[in-house]
C-alpha cells in the first residue's frame, strides 16, 4: 500500500514530481537530525567512555589515571609460578554468571507475566463501562509511585512479624507462621518478581490500550454482525492488529527487566538469589575498589541486552523497516 | 516555563559568584558541607556553625543527603572522583575514610593538640598510613536492650555472656508463649545480608576472642577456632530464639519486632532507646540497655564502633576555612552543644563526666562503658578494599546463619577469598 | 429470559474482574494511605482499616524544608522532558516511519542501543558532561539526561504508531500540496493522540520517578525534585526510617499523576473512532 506513493510518483515521472520525493527525504533529513544530534550529544560521551574504561584499570580513586590493559577485566591468563595456569575475569567470575541467570530468569518471567495480564487488563479497560476513567486511573498507580518508594513498602508489607501480607495468608488458614519472603533464599525471587509484576503491569496495560484505540471500531461493528465468535475476534483480528504496539512495549519492557536495579537494590540488596547485573556492576563501579571490572560487567550487560533484542528482533519478525506488510 | 529560565540562569549566576569568592583568597569563603540529613540535621548544623561563622567571617551552607549510608557513599565517591570542587567539607562514616583517603587532606598536623582528646581507638580508625583523614564529631556504639519485666517476671538474669542470653532467652520465650504470648521472640538482630550483619557478626566474634577480622596489622585472622564456635552459636538462633525472618532484618526491623513488644532482647544503637521509651510504645519503662555479652569464656565483651567524621576535600578551593570548620566542629564546644541539642555521643572522653551534659542527658554518660569496648571494623587497614572485605564476611556469615555450610567451611572459604583479595599488601 | 441470564453471569463475571484487578492495584496504595495516617509505634501494628486519623504526617511534609519546591521542581522538570521528548519524537518518527531511506532500521536499533547501559554505568561521563556544559544544579541537567531514556522510548513508540496509520490519508494531504509539517501537525497528531497520551504519560512518570540523576546532578535543596526529597526525609537518627512522613509524601506525589491520567484519559480513548478511517 505504502510503495504506492512513490510508485505514482515514478509514474508521473515528471520533474516536478521527482523532486517532491526528493523534497520528502530533504525534510525527513532535517526532522531526523535534531533527534540524531540529542542522542548523540547526550549519549555518546557517557558511553563511549564506559566501554573505554572497561579496557583500562581506571578506579574511582583515580579516574583519569587509568592505563590501558586490553582484555583483562574481561579474560585474563595469569601463569602462577609453579607453572599453574589460572584464568581471572569477569567471564570466569561465577558471581557474574549467577547474576547472569538470575537477570534472564528474572526478566523472562517478569516480561511474560507483565505481557498477558497488561493485555487483560487493556482488554477490559477497552470495553465501555461505567466507572471506566477511574478504573483507568487507579490501575495506573502502581506504575505511578516511585520505586524507591514501592519498594520499601512492599518491603514492609512482605516482613515476617509485621507484615500485612502474611497477616493475611494466615487469616486465610493458608500458612501458620509468617514466611520471611525476603530473606529465605527460596522466595527472594518470587518476592521481586511479584512486586515488579505487580509494578510494571500498568506499564504494558497502558500501552496495550493505545494499540487497541487505534484498531477502527467499524472492524469490530463488522465482525459482531457477521456473528463471528469473540475469542475468534481476539485472535484473527485484535492480536493481529495490536501486535505491532506489543512488540514494542515487549521489547522496552525487555530492557528495563534485564537492567533491572531499583526494585532489587531495596527489596534484596545483597540477597544472592536476586543479584542482577546491574546490581553486581554497580557494587563493583562504587561500592568495591572496581571501576573498570564495573565498567566491563556493563559493557557485556550491553553486550547480552543487544543480543536479547536482536534475537527477539529476528524471531518475532519485528518489522524494522515497515514494509513487510505493505 | 519562563520561572524555569530564570531559576537556571540565576543558580548559574549563583554559581560564577561563588567562583569568584573563591579565587579571592582570604576573604570572607562560602563553605559547602555536605552530609546525610538525619532527623533535625539542617537546624541543628545551623545552632552549631553560628558562633564558627560570627569568629570568623565564613559562611557555611549545608548539602543535604538521603541518610541512607551507602546511597550517600556512592554520591561523595563519585564526586571525589569526577574532582568536584563545589564541596568543600564531607561528613563520613567511620568506616569510608581510609576508603577515600587519597581525596582527602592530611588533617594530622593541624589537629596535633585536638587528636589526643578524642577516644584513641576512633582516632586510630580515622589513620591511614599515618595520614589523619578525618576528624570524629560524634560516635555510635551498639548495646544489649532487655526487657527488665520480663526477667523480672521469669527469674532470670541480666545475661553476661552469649550462652546464657541463648539459653535466657529460650526459657522465656518458651515461658510465655505457654501463657498464650504466641508473637514473642527471644531475640531480635540485624541478620540481613548487609553492612549490619558485619557490626553484629564481629561483636560475636571478637567477645568470643576470635580477633577482628583483619587485624590493624593487616593479618587475615578469621579462620580461627573461636571465631568458628561464635558463629555456631549465633547459626542455632535464627528459628528458635529469633524469628527466620531474622535474616531479612535491619535496624527497623528488629526495633519494630521490639518496640511492639514482641522481644526479650535485642542487639540495637543508641536511637532505639529514646524511641522505645516514647509515649505510644509497647515497652516505655519496661527495658533497659547493658553493654553486649562476652562468649567462649572470654572476659571482655565488644560493640562495633560506628559515628561521623569530617574530612576536608583536597578538591576545595577554600582549604584553610574548611580545615579551621573542621576543627571546630571536632572541639569540645561544637561536641557539647551537639551532644546537649542533638543528643549525638560525644568521642570527646572528658565530655562524659560533664555535669551539663550528665544533667540534661542522663543516658549519655552509660554509654562510656560501651565506647571503652568499641571494636573498629577493619577499614583502615583494608583501605580501599574494605567494603569488598565486608561483603565477602558478610556473606559467609549470612550463608553460615541460613544453613548454607557450616561455620568452619565458610570461614575457610573466606579466609582463602581474603588472601586472594587481599595479594600482596592491602 | 435464558439469554438474559447468560448475560447477567457474564456482566458479573466481567465486573468481578475489573474489581480484582482495582483491588490488587490499589491495595498497596491503600495500605500507604493508611500508613500515612499513623504514628509511632502504630506504625509496625497491622491494621485493615483507618484506626486513627492523625494528619500529623502530612503537615510535617508539607511543612518541611523545600517539599513544595521540589513538587513544583518535579513538574517543570517531567514537563519540559516529556514536551522536548515528544516534539523530537514526532518529527524524527515521521521521518522513520514514512519515508523510505537507507539504514532506517539500522537508525532504530541504534536508538535503541542508547537505553541499554546501565543508568549507574554512565553516571561518570554524564557527570562530566554536566560539568563541561556548565548545567551542573540545574533543571537542565536533569531534563538532558532523561533524554537518555524517554527519547528512544518515545521515537520507537510513535514511529510504530505512525506506521500504521493508513496511508490514504496522507496521499490525499500531499495532493492538498501539503508539506511535511502541516502533515504530521494537521493530519497525523491529530489521529495519534492515544499513542502520544500515552507516551508522553509513561515518559512523565519516568522522569517524575527517577533517583539517581537527580540526585547527583543537583546539590542545592531549590533544585531537587520528588524523590530526592522523599529519600531525604529522615527520623531522629542515622537507623531510624520515618514510615509515616515517607507514606504522605509518597500519597501527595501520587495523587498529581493520577489526576494528569484523569485529565488525558479522554484523550486516551479518542483515537479513530473519531477519524472513521479504515486501515
Amino acid at each position: 500500500m505504502r510503495s504506492d506513493i512513490t510508485r505514482a510518483k515514478h509514474h508521473g515521472s515528471g520533474g516536478g514530481e521527482l523532486s517532491l520525493e526528493a523534497q520528502r527525504r530533504r525534510a525527513a533529513f532535517l526532522f531526523l537530525a535534531p533527534m540524531i544530534l540529542a542522542l548523540f550529544f547526550v549519549a555518546a560521551w557517557p558511553l563511549l567512555r564506559t566501554i573505554y574504561f572497561s579496557f583500562t584499570n581506571t578506579s574511582l580513586t583515580n579516574l583519569y589515571g587509568g592505563e590501558w590493559i586490553g582484555f583483562d577485566n574481561y579474560l585474563q591468563r595469569r601463569e602462577l609460578s609453579s607453572g599453574r595456569v589460572v584464568w581471572r575475569g569477569t567471564l570466569v567470575d561465577p558471581a557474574w554468571w549467577n547474576a547472569v541467570w538470575n537477570t534472564v530468569w528474572f526478566s523472562v518471567v517478569s516480561v511474560l507475566f507483565e505481557t498477558v495480564l497488561g493485555l487483560m487488563v487493556a482488554l477490559v479497560l477497552n470495553a465501555e463501562f461505567k466507572g471506566r476513567g477511574l478504573v483507568r486511573a487507579a490501575i495506573l498507580i502502581p506504575w505511578a509511585i516511585p520505586t524507591i518508594v514501592s519498594a520499601k513498602m512492599w518491603a514492609w508489607m512482605l516482613n515476617d512479624q509485621f507484615g500485612i501480607l502474611n497477616d493475611m495468608l494466615i487469616k486465610l488458614g493458608f500458612i501458620e507462621r509468617g514466611i520471611a519472603w525476603t530473606a529465605s533464599i527460596d522466595t527472594a525471587m518470587t518476592a521481586v518478581l511479584i512486586v515488579d509484576i505487580w509494578k510494571t503491569t500498568p506499564f504494558m496495560a497502558l500501552l496495550c490500550l493505545a494499540g487497541l484505540q487505534m484498531i477502527p471500531r467499524d472492524i469490530y461493528e463488522a465482525a459482531r454482525i457477521d456473528g463471528v465468535h469473540p475469542f475468534k475476534v481476539f485472535w484473527k483480528i485484535t492480536l493481529p492488529l495490536v501486535r505491532p504496539a506489543l512488540m514494542v512495549a515487549v521489547i522496552f519492557r525487555m530492557l528495563d527487566a534485564l537492567r533491572v536495579f531499583d526494585l532489587i537494590y531495596v527489596l534484596t540488596p545483597n540477597s544472592k538469589a536476586t543479584k542482577t547485573m546491574s546490581v553486581i556492576s554497580r557494587e563493583n563501579l562504587i561500592d568495591f575498589d572496581k571501576f573498570a571490572y564495573g565498567s566491563a560487567q556493563s559493557t557485556l550487560l550491553f553486550a547480552i541486552i543487544a543480543i536479547f533484542v536482536s534475537l527477539y528482533i529476528w524471531l518475532g519478525k519485528v518489522d524494522l523497516s515497515g514494509e513487510a506488510n505493505r | 516555563m519562563s520561572r524555569f529560565v530564570t531559576n537556571a540562569s540565576l543558580s548559574s549566576a549563583a554559581a560564577a559568584a561563588v567562583l569568584a569568592v573563591g579565587t579571592t583568597a582570604g576573604s570572607a569563603a562560602d563553605l559547602k558541607y555536605v552530609s546525610g540529613a538525619v532527623g533535625n540535621a539542617v537546624e541543628v548544623f545551623r545552632t552549631l556553625v553560628e558562633p564558627w561563622e560570627a569568629e570568623t567571617g565564613h559562611t557555611v551552607s549545608l548539602v543535604p543527603m538521603p541518610a541512607s549510608t551507602t546511597d550517600q557513599f556512592g554520591q561523595y565517591r563519585l564526586w571525589l572522583a569526577a574532582r568536584n570542587s563545589d564541596i568543600d567539607i564531607y561528613q563520613t562514616d567511620v568506616i569510608w575514610a581510609p576508603q577515600l583517603a587519597d581525596q582527602f587532606i592530611d588533617l594530622g598536623s593541624h589537629a596535633e593538640d585536638l587528636a589526643p582528646l578524642h577516644f584513641p581507638s576512633i582516632i586510630e580508625s580515622q589513620t591511614v598510613n599515618g595520614k589523619l583523614v578525618a576528624l570524629p564529631i560524634f560516635t555510635d556504639a551498639p548495646a544489649l536492650y532487655y526487657r527488665k519485666d520480663l526477667l523480672e517476671k521469669h527469674g532470670q538474669p541480666v545475661p553476661s555472656t552469649w550462652e546464657q542470653l541463648t539459653e535466657v532467652a529460650q526459657i522465656v520465650q518458651d515461658a510465655e508463649r505457654a501463657d498464650g504470648n504466641n508473637d514473642i521472640w527471644g531475640f531480635v538482630w540485624q541478620g540481613n545480608a548487609y553492612e549490619g550483619l558485619t557490626c553484629d557478626a564481629l561483636e560475636w566474634v571478637k567477645s568470643f576472642g576470635g580477633g577482628q577480622i583483619v587485624e590493624p596489622d593487616g593479618t587475615i585472622s578469621i579462620n580461627n577456632e573461636n571465631a568458628i564456635a561464635a558463629l555456631e552459636l549465633a547459626a542455632t538462633w535464627p528459628g528458635t530464639i529469633s524469628p527466620p525472618g531474622v535474616l531479612a532484618y535491619q535496624e527497623e526491623e528488629a526495633r519494630g519486632v521490639w518496640q511492639t513488644g514482641n522481644a526479650v532482647f535485642m542487639r540495637n544503637w543508641p536511637y532505639a532507646y529514646s524511641l522505645g521509651n516514647g509515649d505510644d510504645s509497647a515497652v516505655k519503662g519496661l527495658f533497659d540497655v547493658t553493654t553486649l555479652p562476652t562468649g567462649g569464656g572470654h572476659d571482655t565483651s565488644a560493640a562495633t564502633l560506628g559515628g561521623w567524621n569530617v574530612a576536608v576535600s583536597k578538591y576545595s578551593e577554600n582549604q584553610e576555612a574548611a580545615i579551621s570548620l573542621a576543627r571546630y566542629l571536632a572541639g569540645p564546644e561544637a561536641q557539647k552543644t551537639r551532644t546537649l541539642v542533638a543528643s549525638n555521643l560525644p568521642t570527646i572522653i572528658e565530655l562524659y563526666d560533664d555535669d551539663d551534659i550528665a544533667m540534661e542527658q542522663p543516658i549519655i554518660p552509660r554509654w562510656k562503658d560501651v565506647f571503652l569496648q568499641a571494636v573498629p571494623r577493619p577499614s583502615a587497614p583494608t583501605k580501599v578494599k574494605y567494603n569488598e572485605v565486608s561483603a565477602k564476611f558478610w556473606s559467609a556469615v549470612h550463608n553460615t546463619l541460613s544453613g548454607d555450610g557450616t561455620a568452619a567451611e565458610n570461614l575457610e572459604l573466606l579466609e582463602f577469598e581474603l588472601e586472594e583479595l587481599k595479594g600482596d599488601a592491602w | 429470559m435464558k439469554r438474559s441470564i447468560a448475560d447477567w453471569i457474564k456482566w458479573t463475571a466481567f465486573y468481578a474482574f475489573v474489581v480484582v484487578i482495582v483491588v490488587i492495584s490499589i491495595f498497596p496504595f491503600y495500605y500507604a494511605i493508611l500508613t500515612s495516617l499513623k504514628s509511632g509505634t502504630a506504625i509496625f501494628r497491622i491494621n485493615y482499616f483507618p484506626v486513627d486519623f492523625s494528619f500529623q504526617n502530612y503537615a510535617t511534609v508539607m511543612t518541611g524544608r523545600n517539599f513544595v519546591r521540589s513538587v513544583i521542581n518535579s513538574v517543570l522538570v517531567a514537563g519540559t522532558t516529556v514536551l522536548l521528548a515528544l516534539f523530537l519524537a514526532v518529527t524524527a518518527s515521521y521521518a522513520l516511519s514514512r519515508v523510505r531511506f537507507r539504514g532506517r532500521a539500522l537508525l532504530l536499533v541504534t536508538i535503541l542501543g542508547v537505553s541499554m547501559f546501565p543508568q549507574i554505568a554512565v553516571l561518570a561521563g554524564l557527570f562530566e558532561l554536566v560539568r563541561f556544559l556548565g548545567i551542573y544544579n540545574t533543571p537542565w541537567a536533569m531534563v538532558l539526561s532523561y533524554t537518555i531514556f524517554t527519547l528512544p522510548f518515545t521515537v520507537w513508540v510513535l514511529t510504530t504508531f505512525m506506521r500504521d496509520l493508513p496511508i490514504e490519508i496522507e496521499e490525499a494531504a500531499i495532493i492538498d500540496g501539503a508539506t511535511p509539517w502541516v502533515i504530521i501537525t494537521k493530519v497525523f497528531m491529530p489521529l495519534l493522540w492515544p499513542a502520544l497520551v500515552t507516551t508522553g504519560l509513561l515518559a512523565f512518570i519516568g522522569a517524575w520517578n527517577e533517583f539517581l540523576f537527580a540526585l547527583t546532578f543537583t546539590i542545592s535543596e531549590t533544585q531537587r525534585t520528588v524523590p530526592v526529597a522523599i529519600a531525604l526525609l529522615s527520623g531522629a537518627s542515622e537507623q531510624e526510617i520515618p514510615w509515616g512522613p515517607i507514606m504522605a509524601a509518597s500519597v501527595i506525589v501520587t495523587v498529581p499523576l493520577v489526576a494528569l491520567v484523569l485529565i488525558f484519559q479522554r484523550k486516551i480513548v479518542a483515537g479513530l473512532t473519531a477519524g472513521g478511517v479504515k486501515g
